[in-house]
């Protein structure tokens, strides 16, 4: 199953087989003073230049996140999104909760773009199915509902199921949904990772759909982060994620690795490149 | 002090949860008080912890294996803590607001507290603002803490100091807020008393409030 998003210049591909897109989730001001300030500002620039760091970086989708005090997300949340869409050319995927922020985005963002999120609570699913529908768009179905996370890696996929068969009432097909796993943080509980990974297996064993995964969750409260996001990155790409949302910066190598090590980089051609832009004199 | 209260102590710290119970049974046994392991054993040791945990120095995971530690301990003094009418610091109901379901950081601040001698009446995660009145109402605490992760619910939290004040409480209780997205501006404007930026600096706050 291939899901397709399309951008002002670019279109992106995901499945099985292909090689994995980044989603960039740099643009998120949380524990980031420095973008809350300049959104707070209305100072679309430092979005700008987040977005193209990520790009150069890898990033083929760009996550726009802009939920912080101060930042009334209806009135700021189009002009990110119309800046990112505008500078990369790249799928955007909006990053909101917020019921007035998100249509009004849609409006001005154009192409096929990628909603963050849907899930299988009632009042999500009525409120944002028919936005995914309406703007021809492709939709995040995080795997919690009204009673929320499941613990067990079947209670998420029975969540990913009802999203999928909710979706396919209003002719919305299984490749517009990127189903989410859900990574929580092992430094609250143990085995929060592991479950994860047995739930990913499961929804592309059973559903075949393609997978999305805030991996960088999974670190929370513990240090040096990057090393257990990487090595997490590659183990949930092994496990059938295809679209993680991730820091491109930090996460490249782990991706271009896995992409290498699961029969996804034919002739070792994205290793190589990665390798020699890393290495510019060899 | 006493060899027993400074082994709880280092329990507490390491987060040896097994070694608990038989320590505070111990203790009991050479003739502490309920009252004295907590105040001179687990607290001076979440103490460390805490300090620890705002310097870097410790992990979400070890602050949550200290706190099950003082639980275990705390399992057995709790009784003892009643039957002699022990007073406590106080009391404090802590909740994550409506709409919300991070409890994560909710749990530490209700332990932090606990290690500093609190009640604490923990109403849960996603809790409506007349869940917090009639808490108050019922409890009587002396401190309400509320937790928040999303800006969405963030406003929840100015809901509940309404109710609060429409429901005649307000001066009952001091109103404490935390949660990443949280600042001390936002505490001001909703009339919340105080921001706290962490678990251990809640704890701190809510010793100041009681003995003010
Ligand atoms: C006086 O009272 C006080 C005083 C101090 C207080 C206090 C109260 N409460 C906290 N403190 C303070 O003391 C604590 C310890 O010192 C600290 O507590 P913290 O809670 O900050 O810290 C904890 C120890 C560890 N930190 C955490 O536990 C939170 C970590 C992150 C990764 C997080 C997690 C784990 C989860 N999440 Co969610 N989650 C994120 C978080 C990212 C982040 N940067 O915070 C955040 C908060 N989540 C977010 C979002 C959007 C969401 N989450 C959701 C769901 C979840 C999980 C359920 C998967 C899980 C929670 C599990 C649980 N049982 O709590 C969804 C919403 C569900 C809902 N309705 O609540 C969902 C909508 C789904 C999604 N797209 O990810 C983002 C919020 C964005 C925003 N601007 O609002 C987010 C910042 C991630 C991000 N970067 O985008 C202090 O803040
Ligand atoms: N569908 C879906 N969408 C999501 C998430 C998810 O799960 N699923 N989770 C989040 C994924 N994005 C991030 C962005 C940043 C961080 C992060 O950890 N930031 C550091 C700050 C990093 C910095 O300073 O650069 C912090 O402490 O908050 C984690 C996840 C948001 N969107």
């Amino acid at each position: 199953m291939e899901s397709k998003l399309i951008g002002r210049k670019t279109e992106v591909l995901i499945g099985p087989d292909l090689p994995t897109v980044i989603i960039g989730e740099r643009i998120n001001p949380t524990g980031k003073k420095k973008l809350a300030e300049a959104l707070r500002a209305g100072d679309m620039d430092y979005v700008r230049q987040l977005a193209l760091t990520q790009v150069e970086q890898g990033a083929q989708v760009i996550d726009v996140n802009v939920g912080t005090t101060g930042v009334v997300e209806e009135v700021v949340l189009p002009r990110a999104v119309e800046m990112v869409a505008d500078a990369t050319g790249l799928p955007v995927c909006i990053d909101s909760p917020d019921e007035k922020a998100l249509p009004a985005a849609l409006k001005i963002c154009g192409g096929k773009p990628l909603i963050n999120s849907v899930n299988g609570e009632e009042a999500s699913l009525a409120r944002v199915l028919p936005l995914v529908k309406e703007f021809d768009a492709s939709v995040i179905g995080l795997t919690m509902d009204d009673d929320g996370i499941p613990d067990t890696a079947e209670g998420r996929l029975r969540v990913a199921e009802k999203i999928v068969e909710r979706a396919a009432k209003l002719g919305i097909g299984p490749e517009r949904i990127l189903v989410d796993c859900l990574a929580l943080t092992v430094g609250a509980d143990h085995r929060a990772a592991l479950t994860t990974l047995t739930a990913i297996r499961l929804v592309r064993e059973k559903l075949g759909v393609n997978l999305a995964l805030g991996a960088s969750n999974v670190s929370h409260g513990l240090p040096d982060r990057e090393t257990v996001n990487g090595y997490f990155i590659a183990m949930a790409i092994a496990a059938g994620v295809n679209c993680p949302i991730v820091d491109p910066g930090k996460a490249r190598e782990s991706v271009v690795v896995a992409d290498l090590l699961t029969g996804r980089d034919e002739w070792s051609q994205n290793y190589l490149a990665h390798y020699r832009a890393a290495h510019p004199e060899s | 002090m006493s060899d027993t209260l400074v082994q709880i102590s280092n329990a507490v710290i390491e987060g040896r949860v097994k070694d608990a119970p038989g320590l505070t049974h111990n203790a009991l046994q050479a003739g502490l008080t309920a009252k004295d392991i907590l105040d001179k054993g687990l607290m001076p040791g979440m103490d460390v912890v805490g300090a620890e945990f705002k310097k870097g120095k410790k992990f979400v995971p070890e602050v949550l294996l200290s706190a099950r530690t003082m639980q275990a301990s705390l399992d057995i003094l709790k009784p003892l803590l009643a039957e002699a009418g022990a007073k406590m610091t106080g009391k404090v109901v802590v909740g994550t607001v409506k709409g919300d379901l991070h409890d994560i950081g909710k749990n530490l601040v209700g332990m932090m507290l606990e290690g500093s001698g609190f009640e604490v009446v923990d109403l849960g995660k996603d809790v409506a603002p007349e869940k917090f009145v009639d808490a108050v109402k019922k409890e009587k605490p002396n401190i309400v803490a509320m937790s928040a992760l999303l800006t969405t619910t963030m406003r929840s939290m100015g809901h509940t100091v309404t109710a609060l004040k429409e429901a005649g409480l307000r001066d009952a209780v001091k109103i404490m807020i935390g949660g990443a997205p949280v600042t001390a501006d936002f505490a001001a404007q909703i009339g919340a008393d105080a921001y706290a930026p962490n678990a251990p600096a809640a704890a701190e706050l809510a010793k100041k409030f009681v003995s003010a």
